[in-house]
């Protein structure tokens, strides 16, 4: 049985960041846990520019951002193992993986940062009748074949959801000579960000068709086509405005799901909404010890905050590990509906709590609150607010201190 | 020049073709797909039924309840995932329970073990998620689930592992009787047998007008289906059907033998024997009867759907026929999963019967091990077999949890898987909850290099079903 201080599972952008915070914050003693063949996570495959510019203060592809983070963790000479697969995680933080080169390892943690990032809602969710031939892919897939394998798997392409690597997958696509005939949005609003839509849809004259959904899949051996439909205000698909599309290719991209089998199987409780772990501004899980950040809390629209995220978490399980976490608060966050969710859920400490959160809805002129009963203890003015972009406010810690009641409500108010 | 052509490779055909390998006999298996078991075997509620449906003295009622009480065994020397689960027949009012009271003096008369009847309160306690609305239920103990292309698939490899030929890509266009032999004839191959068993599913009928004069036809009924994730897998323990109709046995909510829920199937009767497409109505009726019957479920953890297509004869019962060295299984639809490790005994009996040579395979071995016997090892015996082949140590899909070891294993060992969905059915790599979003790059890496295809060349199901098209405009060519 292996001891370790702090596993982090993952080496992608949260879990490379985690680990050198920990290291930073004094805890040596630091292992990372990846289960492909190379550190960096999806980076590998994003080759398209646009990351970095929060943290490095340039524009970088992702395999150049994640070789950043790779190099400080080189430089720290922090052990990490790729080709490992963790299988399980338990309560007293005890960790299975499975590695092509020592078997069954198994390791026994004083603290565990999971980063394991998520994963793309498939076909199957969304329940599109029709046939299941070849050519129906997420757009990860799609674009893992495209870029680390080198082949193009498909020629003439609908794409269903303008998630960002919906968009980023149709001007690939192009860019590689195939023909992407529309982008069909079910939403009257894009959840991917304004700069995508631009740089990969209208440059290409791409056209995105807000408030459709494709409702049926043709061919039976592959794709011949799709059927797309205008949707009305409840989403449900106006049988009238059918209209036949004829294709190889369907890509998805319609969400993406936080991957927490491990977590749920440690009895770590997860937010329904975030499809993540309740944390606190540590981003500590309900279990001691055992914290999450990136994209397996809450799905990010940047690697930049993903990475930002992990250091908190890292510097929290840094501490853990030293001297423990003072718990002195037990305050909650509630949301007001048109904020949909936040991160974190609680606040355990007089602190500065830094905020994530996303709306429901497309909202100009907008006040952000943060409300102790009926008391705006918190608020902050915007042009406007989408679904697709994530907001971040920081309450200080003489804020923090002032909180009366057990529950503080982040909410907005728009004109 | 074989003793015995078997056409189609679903269960009926791939056990059958198991049944003759006990015995010295050259055989072979005319499939017309790229694989096995890609018709109603596939695609259909994986269900053993107990035998108390069928009409008393039918040869449904007869095969099942025989088939059923054989199953176990079988499962077990094929090491394919079989759980005696029970099975519920809920109702909902009175007339129902008269039904459930008229299923049980069935079930008792065709020789069904282990049936009862519950009132509400037993009902709850046996399954404490039935939905509000249920007053009572048949219970019958040995109803069982199965993962039914698994057992196409490892009673082929079975078969051929003792000695029996599987030709894939063999589509009968022809077959005509010559002297003491019949010939049959695909577009670019002839196969010629002494004796021939016809099990093609949907297409035996037609199959069985090109030797004799038959009032015998099928049509396919349609069943659309929806599988859950496992985090809705343990809901329910039993299969939980409603009281039947004439068209089937109606909407039902069972757990799969991995651990999956799966809802379905509607019934529709259909003309195209290639109709397999899933619709909205057929979506709307599985989810108002599903969720009727057990509480709980939640339609945003469907991980995929599908439809199937059965086989039911015009005169309600299987037609099984016996001529001239050639036996036909016709009709072969619900509880025809149930009933065919009999049917493919009977079969081999009827082929004995018209003289085919009965001198036992001394070299026979029934067993074959689990395609996920990985799985099952203790920790030291993984590690053993990492050492000497650590391919057993990469996992490659990530929710079921396959390594590339398995899936070689199942590009190598018969039958072969040529495609992607064959490693899917045989080692569910891409069946869990990404559907293979993450693993299907490289599964599709790994049959490249095992099967010695170019990587565009890789397919779904077999020829038209290709993956990829071409390298991208910077590849470069594979030295």
């Amino acid at each position: 049985m292996l001891k370790k201080d702090v596993v982090v599972i993952g080496g992608g952008p949260a879990g490379m960041a985690a680990a050198v915070a920990a290291y930073d914050a004094g805890c040596k003693d630091v292992l990372i846990l990846e289960r492909e063949n190379a550190l960096g996570g999806i980076l590998k495959q994003c080759i398209h520019n646009g990351f970095g510019l929060h943290n490095f203060g340039e524009e970088l592809t992702g395999p150049e951002y994640a070789k950043r983070y790779k190099d400080e963790v080189e430089k720290r000479n922090i052990p990490y193992m790729t080709d490992t697969t963790v299988l399980s995680i338990d309560e007293n933080k005890n960790i299975v993986a499975l590695n092509s080169e020592k078997g069954v390892v198994e390791i026994e943690a004083k603290s565990i940062i999971l980063c394991m990032g998520c994963r793309e809602r498939p076909r199957g969710a969304l329940s599109i009748s029709g046939t299941r031939p070849a050519g129906v892919f997420t757009a990860g897939a799609a674009q893992k074949f495209v870029n680390i394998k080198g082949y193009l798997p498909g020629r003439e392409v609908v794409i269903l959801g303008s998630g960002d690597i919906g968009l980023i997958m149709a001007r690939r696509m192009t860019l590689e000579g195939a023909h992407v005939k529309a982008v069909c949005e079910l939403m009257p609003y894009s959840g991917g960000l304004a700069r995508n839509i631009e740089q990969c849809l209208n440059d290409f004259n791409i056209p995105l068709k807000l408030s459709h959904t494709v409702v049926k899949v043709h061919g039976e051996k592959r794709v011949t086509g799709v059927t797309i439909a205008r949707v009305d205000e409840k989403r449900c698909p106006i049988k009238e405005t059918e209209e036949f599309i004829p294709c190889d290719t369907l890509l998805l991209s319609v969400g993406l799901i936080p991957e927490n089998e491990l977590t749920t199987s440690a009895g770590i409780a997860l937010d329904p909404i975030t499809n993540g772990a309740f944390v606190d501004q540590n981003r500590e899980t309900g279990t001691d010890g055992v914290f999450a950040a990136g994209n397996v809390l809450h799905v990010h629209d940047l690697a930049d905050f993903a990475s930002k995220e992990a250091e908190t978490a890292g510097c929290a399980a840094a501490e853990y590990v030293k001297s423990g976490l003072e718990k002195t608060r037990d305050i909650k966050i509630k949301t007001d509906g048109k904020v949909r969710y936040t991160v974190p859920q609680r606040i355990t400490a007089d602190t500065d709590v830094k905020m994530y959160f996303r709306v429901s809805d497309v909202f100009k002129n907008v006040t952000f609150t943060v409300k102790d009963g009926e008391e705006v203890i918190f608020s902050k003015k915007a042009i406007g607010a989408a679904p697709g972009e994530m907001e971040e406010i920081t309450l200080k810690k003489e804020t923090v201190e002032k909180i009366k009641s057990g529950e503080i409500t982040v909410g907005l108010e728009a004109k | 020049m074989y003793d015995v052509a078997i056409i189609g490779a679903g269960v009926i055909g791939a056990l059958t073709a198991r049944e003759l390998s006990r015995y010295n006999l050259k055989c072979v298996v005319l499939e017309k797909e790229n694989d096995v078991a890609m018709g109603t075997s596939k695609a259909n509620s994986a269900i053993v039924h107990a035998g108390f449906d069928a009409k008393e003295g039918s040869k449904k009622a007869y095969f099942n309840v025989k088939g059923s009480e054989m199953m176990e065994k079988v499962a077990s020397e094929l090491g394919v995932k079989y759980i005696r689960n029970g099975s519920l027949v809920l109702a909902f009012d009175d007339e129902d329970m008269k039904t459930v009271e008229e299923l049980y003096e069935r079930g008792v008369k065709n020789g069904v073990k282990g049936l009862f009847i519950l009132n509400r309160e037993e009902l709850i306690k046996v399954e404490p998620n039935i939905g509000d609305d249920a007053v009572g239920a048949l219970h019958a103990t040995t109803g069982a689930i199965i993962c039914p292309y698994g057992l196409a698939i490892a009673a082929m490899g079975n078969a051929m592992d003792n000695g029996c030929e599987l030709k894939t890509n063999f589509n009968v266009k022809n077959i005509e009787k010559g002297e003491g032999k019949y010939i049959i004839a695909s577009d670019n191959e002839t196969v010629e047998a002494s004796f021939v068993v016809n099990a093609a599913g949907l297409f035996a009928d037609e199959l069985n007008k090109n030797l004799e004069a038959s009032h015998f036809s099928t049509h396919p009924r349609k069943g659309e289906y929806f599988v859950m994730d496992k985090a809705q897998g343990s809901l329910v323990k039993s299969t939980v059907f409603v009281t039947p109709s004439a068209k089937g046995k109606g909407i039902l909510v069972s757990p799969t033998v991995d651990g999956n829920l799966l809802l379905g199937p509607t019934a529709d009767d259909i003309e195209d024997k290639t109709d397999i497409e899933t619709t909205d109505e057929g979506a709307a009726k599985i989810r108002s009867q599903a969720m009727r019957s057990v509480k709980g479920i939640d339609m945003r953890k469907v991980i995929t759907s599908f439809a199937g297509l059965r086989a039911v004869g015009n005169t309600g019962d299987f037609e099984i026929t016996a001529k001239d060295n050639y036996v036909a299984a016709m009709g072969i639809e619900s509880p025809g999963l149930s009933a065919s490790p009999a049917i493919a005994e009977h079969i081999a009996e009827l082929l004995f019967g018209m003289g085919l040579k009965k001198e036992e395979n001394k070299d026979f071995n029934p067993v074959r091990r689990p395609m996920d016997f990985f799985k099952a090892l203790s920790k030291d015996e993984k590690n053993a077999l990492i050492k000497e082949r650590p391919s057993y140590g990469r996992i490659v899909c990530r929710c079921e949890e396959i390594t590339e070891g398995e899936i070689i294993d199942a590009l190598t060992l018969n039958p072969k898987a040529k495609d992607l969905d064959g490693v899917k059915r045989r080692t569910r790599s891409g069946m869990g909850r990404c559907q293979g979003g993450f693993c299907s790059p490289s599964v599709t890496e790994l049959i490249a290099k095992i099967s010695g295809v170019a990587y565009e060349d890789v397919t779904k199901t077999g020829e038209g079903s290709g993956i990829n098209f071409e390298r991208t405009k910077g590849g470069v060519k594979n030295a």
